[in-house]
């Protein structure tokens, strides 16, 4: 038995061990980064890599439906926007509190994937891409006629999230540690998340709906869950956009923000929430550096999205297992 | 006594053809009970309507006594009847253990449990085994589903099935695509299941029905023609016009 489980094939990208092994890496290096940014002179690195942070945990959440559970969700952004708004919202009334912007924002989220999400996950395929998207959309076009709180233009922050009534988050570094102690958390939720028993239903089903129903499972309830708790991580990563940038605007939610989403999880590795990560890093890194030379930098994001998807299926993450041998 | 399943006067047509035509029948407990029919007589159709993948036009489908004509087929299972697939329909990227372990997971205990890992769980992975060993396939546990040959995967299909618990199995064509050897596996693999459960065969293969059933039903063009032991299926004039004599002088199953 014990031979066996050695022989064990791994399933796409990463296999366990090495993927948790990537990510602490990972994570330990971002660790660091505060302290190289000052070391090499470039503060402003912090504010660049808080960003990438906030987009690395939409990314996560959106793999976990995406990479775990098939479903293609392209109207993800709309919960970043979401949980940006809150943060806007609250703050001009005077709720500056950052435990009161989360569960607004969780709150939300929540009503608005349970309500979406039970008519999405009645289609399969490209229709629930389609509903996705149109939800997302409508989303986008309340808050851009919502003139009350910016409209089109968006809305400034006066000052980032309280917490305790202490303008802790003021400081960039705090921002990108509290950043990264979510994206690390998250990471280590979903992990337990999808090898749980919740989540072999979820993968289950992503494999083959009809045998799941044929033991005895009713997918849709198990599927909506996961697309809420994607949408509630997203969300908070909106509350975190929100105080990085101290900006709001409805740009954080149109289809473009969400196709983007899911072109990261596609480059880092689908079905691995490091993938997410990973392509959150590449994406954003390239827009930071190709947009120096050339304002198509998103064509050079496009070749090497072509070059990944034919050459290395799993993702940047996959080729990282390929080139140091994996766990075989 | 009364059969643990019986079916009244279904009815299913798709546009202007009739595909189950006031079909009626019954399977006691315990016994095996073969629908056989040529390609086209409507076998998946009924076994679709058995399982509650398909909706019938009219008629009833009791179960234990229950109607359970409205019920879906996960709540079919729930109570009992397990189905298999004509095509096989396993679980092609996970491991033989998981895909058994995760019909165990099903009638055991809540599945909106968010953290446990589930590949550590005895409770899952014990009696997964359990039923892997009573179809054979205990030394392949760790292999994908996907890299099983056809007659394995036939018999992780069976196995998956047992591991719902049910009192009837509806089989879809166990025999279908499978060569001498597998077939000659799964024969005895379904022998050791008779008596233990109630069984439903739908198969096109004669050979097997024929040593397996204890009663027969012929479907042709959507209806029951004959229904008896294997005996009488075997002598009845209008069964062999319809079905057998076209398989003996045709392919010679």
């Amino acid at each position: 038995m014990s031979d066996a489980a050695a022989r064990r094939p791994r399933r796409s990208g990463l296999g366990l061990p090495t993927r948790h092994m990537v990510a602490g890496a990972l994570f330990v290096l971002l660790a660091a980064l505060p302290f190289i940014a000052t070391a090499i002179g470039d503060p402003f690195l912090v504010v660049v890599f808080t960003r990438i942070l906030v987009f690395a945990i939409a990314a996560l959440s959106l793999d976990l439906i995406l990479g775990y559970g098939a479903l293609v969700s392209f109207g993800h952004a709309a919960y970043i926007g979401l949980g940006a708004y809150c943060v806007g919202i609250l703050s001009r009334h005077g709720v500056t509190d950052l435990g009161v912007h989360l569960a607004a924002a969780i709150g939300l989220s929540a009503i608005f994937a349970t309500v979406t999400g039970a008519i999405a996950l009645r289609t399969r395929g490209v229709y629930f891409i389609m509903i996705t998207l149109a939800f997302g959309q409508m989303a986008y076009f309340f808050f851009v006629s919502f003139a009350a709180y910016g409209g089109d233009d968006g809305m400034s922050l006066a000052q980032r999230s309280t917490v305790f009534g202490s303008d802790l988050l003021r400081d960039s570094t705090t921002l990108f540690y509290l950043t990264l102690a979510i994206l690390v958390g998250f990471y280590v939720v979903a992990s337990a998340l999808v090898g749980s028993r919740f989540g072999r239903v979820i993968s289950g089903t992503r494999e083959n709906a009809l045998r799941m129903q044929a033991i005895g499972f009713r997918p849709f309830r198990y599927q909506l869950v996961a697309f809420v708790i994607a949408g509630c991580m997203a969300a908070v990563a909106g509350v975190l956009l929100a105080n990085q940038a101290m900006f709001v605007s409805p740009a954080y939610m149109s289809w473009h923000r969400s196709g983007e989403l899911i072109v990261m999880v596609i480059l880092g590795g689908i079905g691995t929430l490091i993938g997410g990560v990973v392509g959150a890093f590449v994406v954003l890194l390239l827009e930071e550096w190709l947009a120096v030379f050339t304002t198509h930098w998103r064509m050079g994001l496009g070749i090497v999205l072509i070059l990944v998807v034919f050459f290395s299926p799993g993702g940047v993450s996959g080729l990282v297992q390929r080139l140091f041998g994996g766990n075989r | 006594m009364t059969p643990l399943l019986s079916v009244e006067k279904l009815h299913k047509a798709f546009g202007a053809l009739k595909v189950t035509d006031d079909i009626s029948l019954d399977a006691r407990a315990g016994e095996l009970h073969a629908i056989i029919g040529p390609n086209g007589a409507g076998k998946t159709t009924l076994v679709a309507q058995l399982s509650g993948q398909l909706h019938p036009d009219g008629g009833r489908i009791l179960y234990d006594g229950q109607d359970i004509t409205a019920l879906d087929m996960a709540g079919r299972v729930q109570l009992g009847l397990a189905r298999s697939f004509q095509i096989t329909s396993v679980l092609p990227g996970f491991t033989v253990l998981e895909n058994v372990a995760l019909a165990v997971q099903a009638r055991s205990g809540s599945s909106f449990r968010f953290f446990r890992s589930a590949a550590a769980e005895a409770g899952l992975n014990e009696p997964a085994l359990d039923f892997l060993r009573q179809v054979g396939l205990e030394a392949r546990t760790e292999v994908l589903a996907r890299n099983l040959s056809h007659g394995e995967q036939r018999q992780l299909e069976i196995a998956v099935a047992l591991a719902t618990e049910p009192r009837l199995l509806l089989l879809d064509e166990p025999f279908a695509g499978t060569g001498r050897q597998d077939g000659a596996v799964l024969l005895s693999l379904l022998e050791s299941l008779k008596r233990r459960l109630t069984i439903v065969l739908i198969e096109h293969d004669m050979h097997a029905v024929f040593r397996l059933a204890d009663r027969v039903s012929v479907l042709v063009y959507g209806r029951i023609i004959a229904t008896g032991t294997p005996a009488d299926v075997r002598a009845n004039p209008e069964v062999r016009a319809a079905y057998l004599g076209e398989e003996e002088a045709g392919v010679g199953a």
